[in-house]
């Protein structure tokens, strides 16, 4: 033994803000966070950014190369191609949050009902998850979509949601099942046992607040994953319809005969998605070494 | 090694028949008459009720579901999938004549990801840090971020503006013509490869670095072995089970990443045929496709057990 006396000095930690944290320690991370803002501000706030409004056809004005007139050219209607990426960030956020959030909500529910019981119930979920995940992404939402049809709410097409949203169930399932098979194990859950709670109540008050962290990464991992699905859907004609702005949509159709002429209604939808997704994973990627760095997705 | 194979064979039973039986009552929940959309067309002509009700009975819509089901199944064990309601051809003859084509895009993508990630994930790993790292990084996130169908579009966008290149109306087999194939081809196979690619370079990277913190890799140091062949024996050897998962793991991706491309470059493939199915409801069609794909990714997912099975004899004793 060293007999030695030793001084320790303790440095304080000084609290800061998580934001502030998060920002100082993942710079990437951040960077993403400050291009998901600005978009999601000007997708809100569509009708003052975009110069133009997005479905006015101008005759006068179709195919336009991009000028001072309209940054980004003009479609084959003569419909400004910026204002439309504008609004069809709209769409893009609002199907890729509320899929992701649909998705992976379900996602934890199930896999920490899945945990929580254990033995059949548990092999059973499993199985039925197995299935899911048998399907490709895009093949099962495209079936999805054939099946259910279409049904807007709001502007949007729930149906289109609840497609892409399917295909993640299974995904987050596992990943929360096997942060909350540890939990499960832990004092506190057999005390509120023996305090009687029902399971309903462990589940929702006791699991479900600790696997938050897994569930967080997951769903910002899956909103990229949203933004490009729903794209290749509308690209398809699956997804969304015209006349709402939509990148995907913006690619398909028209774009395609006009690579010549209008190369700019093919460019600029495509780098839309791509910032967007890359924002996301940017993001996503940096929020997963910041809460947990042993998630493997 | 045998005894996994048959465990890893038994537990694939129960997802398949639930891949089957969620396809079959997924596809009639579908809105719509199938067989009023058939005799009707788009056109919507009348036709008398009782032709409609015969032809039900004809294809044994009239029976009670679980018995559709398991006329169905029991086809489908001895490989007949039924026809196409829009052609009237077998499932499989349909799919029969498109499948080389997305086959060989496959193929040559998951080659072109394999060729690229290997190399780049080593590089990016040994010199972590440096610009050599960043710039490959950079290349496999725009990766994961670019849509596959866009980058067609835009390869298209350049052949066309700089060699007048455009997608040809026709595909030419393989062996008919190695060449021409080949220059068709090998565009849409970049264009779904490269996602491919960039998941795989950055699971080999993380993967290497892993790995170089093994204590055989500095054993291996220690007694003299060429770094050259530290990375090339050592680490790159371990290093490839997770990457090997993820290729796999990926095909899936690249069959979602077909569908989409293979309207781009005009390629009448099993994606175009699917996509055309369901804008025309043919739900037997649907129905035949979606089982096998699913079926091919199951059946994907059990060769890479094995094969990671084979690459660490430690995983088949558990």
């Amino acid at each position: 033994m060293n007999t030695a006396a030793v001084t320790i000095t303790y440095k304080v930690p000084v609290r800061r803000h998580p934001v502030r944290l998060f920002i100082t320690q993942q710079p990437l991370g951040a960077a993403g966070l400050i291009i998901i803002v600005l978009m999601a501000i000007a997708a809100m706030f569509a009708p003052w950014v975009a110069p133009y409004d997005p479905l006015a056809i101008n005759y006068n004005a179709m195919l336009a190369r991009p000028s001072a007139e309209h940054w980004l050219g003009t479609d084959s209607f003569g419909r400004d191609v910026l204002s439309r990426i504008i609004y069809g960030a709209r769409t893009a956020l609002a199907v890729g949050f509320l899929a992701s959030f649909i998705g992976s909500t379900i996602g934890a529910i199930v896999g920490v009902v899945s945990a929580y019981f254990g033995g059949k119930t548990d092999m059973v979920i499993q199985r039925i998850m197995d299935v899911i995940l048998s399907f490709p992404i895009i093949v099962l939402a495209i079936t999805v979509v054939a099946v259910l049809g279409k049904n807007i709410v709001f502007g949007l097409d729930i149906n289109l949601v609840i497609a892409i949203g399917l295909p993640m169930v299974p995904k987050v399932a596992r990943v929360v099942r096997s942060s909350a098979l540890a939990i499960r194990e832990l004092p506190y859950i057999d005390a509120a046992r023996t305090a009687g709670f029902s399971h309903l109540r462990i589940i929702f008050r006791h699991i479900l607040p600790n696997v938050v962290a897994p569930y967080l990464i997951m769903l910002t991992a899956f909103v990229a994953q949203a933004i490009l699905a729903e794209a290749s859907l509308s690209f398809l004609g699956l997804g969304v319809t015209e006349p709402t702005p939509s990148w995907g949509l913006m690619l398909s159709g028209a774009a395609a005969d006009f690579y010549e002429q209008a190369p700019w209604m093919i460019v600029f939808p495509g780098l839309a998605i791509s910032l967007a997704v890359f924002a996301f994973n940017l993001f996503g990627d940096s929020l997963r070494d910041w809460l947990d760095p042993k998630i493997k997705l | 090694m045998l005894r996994y194979t048959f465990n890893r064979l038994l537990m694939m039973i129960p997802t398949l028949l639930g891949v089957a039986i969620l396809v079959f009552f997924l596809l009639r929940l579908m809105p719509g008459d199938p067989v009023a959309m058939m005799l009707m067309g788009d056109g919507g002509a009348n036709v008398p009720p009782h032709v409609l009700v015969e032809e039900r009975a004809r294809l044994g819509l009239d029976k009670p579901m679980y018995v559709q089901f398991l006329k169905w199944f029991g086809g489908v064990m001895q490989g007949d999938f039924g026809y196409s309601m829009w052609t009237g051809k077998s499932v499989i003859y349909e799919i029969g004549i498109r499948l080389e084509l997305s086959m060989q895009v496959a193929v040559m993508a998951t080659i072109l990801a394999i060729l690229l990630a290997l190399p780049l994930g080593t590089l990016s790993a040994i010199y972590k840090d440096t610009w050599i790292d960043h710039s490959i990084r950079m290349f496999s996130i725009a990766g994961l971020a670019v849509p596959s169908f866009w980058l067609g579009m835009i390869i298209i966008l350049l052949l066309l503006s700089n060699f007048a290149w455009i997608p040809p109306l026709t595909f030419t087999p393989f062996f008919e013509d190695p060449w021409l194939n080949l220059s068709q081809l090998i565009w849409p196979a970049i264009a779904v490869g490269y996602r491919y690619s960039s998941v795989a370079t950055r699971m080999m990277r993380s993967s290497i670095l892993e790995v170089m913190q093994e204590d055989y890799i500095r054993t291996a140091r220690a007694k003299g072995v060429y770094e050259r062949l530290v990375i090339a024996r050592h680490a790159m050897r371990n290093a490839m089970l997770p990457v090997v998962t993820v290729i796999g793991l990926e095909f899936a991706f690249l069959i979602g990443g077909l569908v989409v491309t293979e309207q781009v470059f005009n390629l009448n493939g099993i994606g175009k045929l699917f996509v055309q199915a369901v804008a025309r409801g043919d739900y037997t069609l649907i129905q035949g496709l979606v089982l096998l794909v699913a079926v091919f990714f199951v059946l994907i997912n059990f060769f890479i057990d094995l094969l990671y099975g084979l690459l660490d004899p430690r995983i088949r004793y558990r």
